[in-house]
């Protein structure tokens, strides 16, 4: 099994990223720069946090627009599985791999804080490290994490099952008290129509150290691993 | 000279910010008038912001050197050695006037300055910190600056990636004109791959990297060294503007850089920009200089030599680079995308020569006016001492747990969370301890090691005894440091007062700076890097001396660090003594309305050992946690303990012969709380080093309690969380 993580001008979490990806996987993933038009042949392919190009326009836009993210798309296509945390999950909703878009928080400012998720769904590669409606904590640290998606959009994401997690209490109940940022539906992350692309705000890759925040985003990682194993590598 | 410029007149010189003295200065050094650029140039160089003139004195009795010291002042940051072949570089900086000007691109760019004072140095950045004093709450002005200065922190330090992970925030009157912006930076290097500014090497070419050159910030060194009054809202144009996604590039390709061996020196453009880099780079090196400035990348057209000399746009960096080495250099910053320009070279004429469009612009001896930049003995008048307060004097009235809860929403008591969770404060993913604690720890990746960082000061105390104000703020850095189990190694202090010319003014830096000589010396604790800003008064009005301490300490092992939050069925053990010091405290200032009195004594000696002590608890695995006590007094730490676990405890009264509201909200300094499942091994430990030590409490269930008084964990987080959002939210 082998991971690319694809890393713009202004991405700051590809450390973190590396990290986690490293413990789980057992070796290092590839570090691919945005200007480059190919892909490595990996098996999992993450575009992590930051503020690629700043931000500037809007958050993700330009990075959207660069040319590895064509190469990404066709990987997509093809089925490889693309992650993408904070940043990368704005990047991938606005190259229209992710249904939905992300929009200012609703208290306006940015928001660095350990939450709580639930997971939907626990039949991805992304999520069998956990059990359906299992309640995990992980931090959220971004100023646009506010998912929208208009009505038809939404009713076709909720009854296609591609909620990946929503924002919930300890306890697993969810209200706008437990949601960081203002989201639809408490959404935290989704799926493609296909299930290969998974982006979330949350930061699972800070939270892989029993230490250091505790080991919530752990199983999404030994989750790949385990999903990915057959894979050769 | 290529452009017809007006006479320079006592006028203009005063425009400029410089003495009549001064200028006849200028007129012996150059054998001649200078041309206005000239003027701009010496305007800068002699500020109080870059030449410390009426600090100077002072500041050189400071100790600066230990063994694991690697550079001391002087340098961009201070550098010391942790082990295992690394070095911690870091540095505070204080960003006040520009912030209370513009708040939020004031302390945005006072982050982005640090941060490249750090990586210049050839330091990755690991973390920031932030000491911040705001007005009165009841100011009008105070809501707007506090969420512009937060906003422009997190900003910036959010986007370039490197967290924020802890500070401090003041609210006093005193600062209503003049509000404190210290911004921190921690970074690591390898001991071998630390980057100097000394220019070398006659013909080596002189190299621009980074932003292009705009029309901000001129004479913004020359604003930072003067008193506000009613037109300092005119001086906007003076405010600096940042952009943080310059900036990481910048770090990015400045360190891959580093790791090539490109780099003869290398120096960011801060204050005074371009003139003040090249200045120090060449006078560092014994070099004369010669820059062309129509090779400068420019922003704009039409600007003029004075205009870039002075120029202080944000994210540029000035190196020298080995000759033959332009290429490698140039490619690395292509791929980043930043702006690469040769802009001249070095020469052994001792001279700055600066041309644009062939004609030569100024013409400058370097080592007169940057080593011979004035220096004053500024005369200074003791701080009278003020008596110590009898706490039986001192009357209270109603519960001493009412009194807790009031206490905990007052505004420098309650809790900052609405502050940093506008920061980033785990990027990078080797956040140990987070903000809300003592001082916080961040791991060094791919080492067991870790730094504690924390910064402090006690302004009230500093202002009724500002020696033993200055003891403080150094020994609470200490203690912070100490609390979570790491061994303090330096300091750098950033020094914030009013008007130095008034002597009462320059007798409260006088002492803070004897206050913290004090406190190294006995604590092998020495300073390695600082900052002063002085004039931080508005029309006659001087802030509150803020002599902010940036503290750093190492942890050979983390695993080991323990934090704020005790465990259930812990008992609670008490480190120091307790008089029951009510003078300067808190609860003097909110519950009797007082701010007087003399300020708790420091003792350094029994500061040194109780810190010993709490480390030789913490390593050896005797404590599940420890905070240190300091405003609101012993209290205030229990509860910040209680909701920091989310579990209470029940507290026995040790008052003994000191009345109880004085044993509860004292300020006696030196003191520790421990948790431990075995309080035994803590006497005992405590005992064998001769400090005093007492049981004073249990750990559990949901409520403290006092006396038969009670009151439920869940009251007092509503009202320490509850004060500042609720502030803020107010239109």
């Amino acid at each position: 099994m082998t991971a690319a993580i694809v890393t713009f001008p202004g991405s700051n979490r590809e450390r973190d990223m590396v990290m986690a990806l490293t413990r789980a996987f057992g070796k290092a993933p590839a570090l691919v720069w945005h200007r480059d038009t190919e892909l490595p042949k990996v098996d999992l392919i993450v575009i992590p946090g930051g503020f690629a190009y700043g931000d500037y326009l809007r958050a993700g836009a330009m990075a959207a627009q660069s040319p590895i993210m064509r190469a990404v798309a066709d990987r997509a296509q093809q089925g490889v599985l693309v992650l993408g945390v904070c940043n990368g999950f704005q990047v991938l909703t606005e190259a229209r791999l992710l249904p939905g878009a992300l929009m200012r928080n609703a208290g306006l400012k940015f928001v660095c804080r350990e939450v709580h998720l639930r997971v939907e769904r626990a039949d991805t590669p992304f999520t069998q490290g956990y059990r359906k409606g299992e309640i995990f904590k992980c931090p959220v640290a971004h100023h646009d994490g506010n998912y929208f998606a208009d009505s038809e959009t939404l009713a076709r994401i909720e009854g296609e099952g591609q909620v990946a997690f929503r924002y919930c209490s300890p306890q697993g109940d969810l209200g706008a008290a437990f949601t960081p940022n203002g989201s639809i539906n408490d959404i935290a992350g989704v799926y493609n129509d296909k299930g290969n692309v998974l982006g979330l705000m949350p930061h699972p890759e800070d939270a892989t150290e029993k230490l250091l925040g505790g080991l919530g985003g752990a199983p999404l990682f030994a989750g790949l691993a385990e999903a990915l194993a057959g894979a050769p590598a | 000279m290529s452009e017809i410029t007006p006479p320079i007149t006592p006028s203009v010189v005063a425009e400029h910010g410089l003495s009549t003295e001064e200028y006849a200065k200028i007129l012996e050094i150059l054998g001649r008038a200078p041309n206005r650029t000239e003027l701009g140039v010496f305007s800068v160089m002699w500020s109080e912001h870059c030449s410390y003139k009426s600090s100077k004195k002072w500041l050189k009795t400071l100790p600066t050197s230990a063994p694991w010291v690697i550079c001391g002042p002087g340098e961009n940051a201070g550098v010391i050695d942790i082990g295992e072949g690394l070095a911690c570089i870091f540095k505070m900086e204080s960003h006040n006037h520009p912030s209370f000007i513009e708040p939020y691109q004031g302390a945005a760019t006072g982050v982005g300055g640090i941060l490249r004072d750090v990586f210049t140095m050839g330091a990755r950045p690991i973390a920031n910190m932030n000491a911040l004093r705001f007005g009165s709450p009841d100011n009008a002005k105070t809501k707007h600056l506090v969420a512009g200065v937060v906003a422009g922190i997190g900003g910036y330090g959010n986007c370039v990636g490197v967290p924020t992970v802890g500070g401090e925030c003041n609210f006093h009157a005193s600062y209503d004109g003049n509000i404190l912006v210290n911004a921190m930076t921690v970074g690591i290097a390898a001991t071998d791959k630390i980057f100097y500014s000394a220019a070398a090497g006659i013909g080596n070419p002189v190299v621009y990297v980074g932003s292009k050159t705009g029309r901000d910030g001129i004479h913004g060194a020359t604003m930072a060294s003067a008193e506000f009054n009613a037109d300092s809202e005119e001086k906007r144009p003076t405010v600096q503007v940042g952009d943080p996604f310059t900036e990481k590039l910048l770090i990015e390709a400045c360190l891959e850089l580093m790791a090539t061996d490109c780099i003869v020196a290398i120096q960011d453009m801060g204050a005074a920009g371009l003139t003040s880099s090249s200045f120090e780079m060449a006078s560092k090196g014994g070099m004369g200089v010669e820059l062309d400035l129509d090779q400068v990348p420019a922003r704009e057209s039409g600007m003029t030599a004075y205009e870039f000399l002075l120029s202080e746009s944000q994210e540029r960096m000035l190196m020298v680079l080995k000759p033959g080495s332009e290429d490698v250099a140039r490619a690395i910053f292509d791929k980043w995308e930043l702006d690469f320009a040769v802009i001249g070279h070095l020469t052994d004429s001792g001279r700055m020569v600066i041309k644009m469009k062939g004609a030569v612009e100024a013409d400058l001896p370097i080592d007169p006016l940057a080593l011979a930049s004035p220096e004053y003995d500024r005369p200074w008048e003791k701080t009278p001492t003020q008596g110590t307060i009898d706490p039986a004097s001192v009357p209270h009235s109603g519960g001493i747990l009412a009194t807790l809860q009031t206490l905990l929403a007052t505004p420098d008591l309650a809790s900052k969370r609405w502050i940093w969770e506008q920061y980033d404060h785990l990027v990078m993913g080797d956040t140990v301890i987070r903000p809300g604690g003592d001082a916080a720890l961040v791991r060094v990746r791919d080492t067991k090691r870790a730094l504690a960082m924390t910064t402090d000061c006690t302004p009230r105390y500093c202002l009724a005894d500002p020696v033993m104000g200055g003891r403080q703020a150094v020994a609470e850095t200490w203690r912070n440091i100490c609390a979570v189990g790491a061994r303090p190694l330096a300091i750098t202090d950033n020094m914030n007062f009013g008007n130095p010319t008034n002597p009462r003014i320059m007798g409260q830096f006088v002492g803070a700076i004897e206050g913290i000589r004090e406190a190294c010396l006995a604590l092998d604790y020495p300073v390695v890097s600082g900052n002063v800003s002085l004039y931080n008064e508005t029309a006659g009005s001087a802030i509150l001396p803020t002599p902010a301490i940036g503290g750093v300490g190492l942890m050979d092992d983390y695993t080991k660090a323990v934090g704020v939050a005790w465990r259930d069925g812990d008992s609670l053990v008490l480190l120091g003594a307790t008089k029951g010091h009510l003078g300067q405290s808190i609860y003097l200032r909110e519950i009797a309305g007082r701010e007087d009195g003399a300020p708790p004594p420091v003792d350094l000696a029994l500061e040194r050992i109780t810190g010993e002590l709490v480390r030789e608890l913490v390593a050896g695995g005797h404590v599940s946690a420890c905070h240190d006590i300091s405003d609101g007094g012993l209290l205030v730490a229990l509860a910040e303990m209680a909701l920091a676990a989310n579990i209470g405890a029940d507290i026995m009264n040790k008052a003994g012969d000191v009345p109880l509201h004085a044993w509860a909200f004292g300020e006696d300094q030196g003191r520790y709380i421990v948790a431990a499942s075995r309080a035994n091994t803590v006497l005992e430990l405590a005992a064998k080093r001769g400090i005093p030590a007492n049981l004073i409490g249990r750990t559990g269930g949901i409520l403290l309690t006092l006396k038969g008084e009670r009151v439920l964990l869940d009251d007092l987080r509503e009202s320490h969380e509850g004060w500042l959002p609720d502030y803020m939210a107010v239109a």
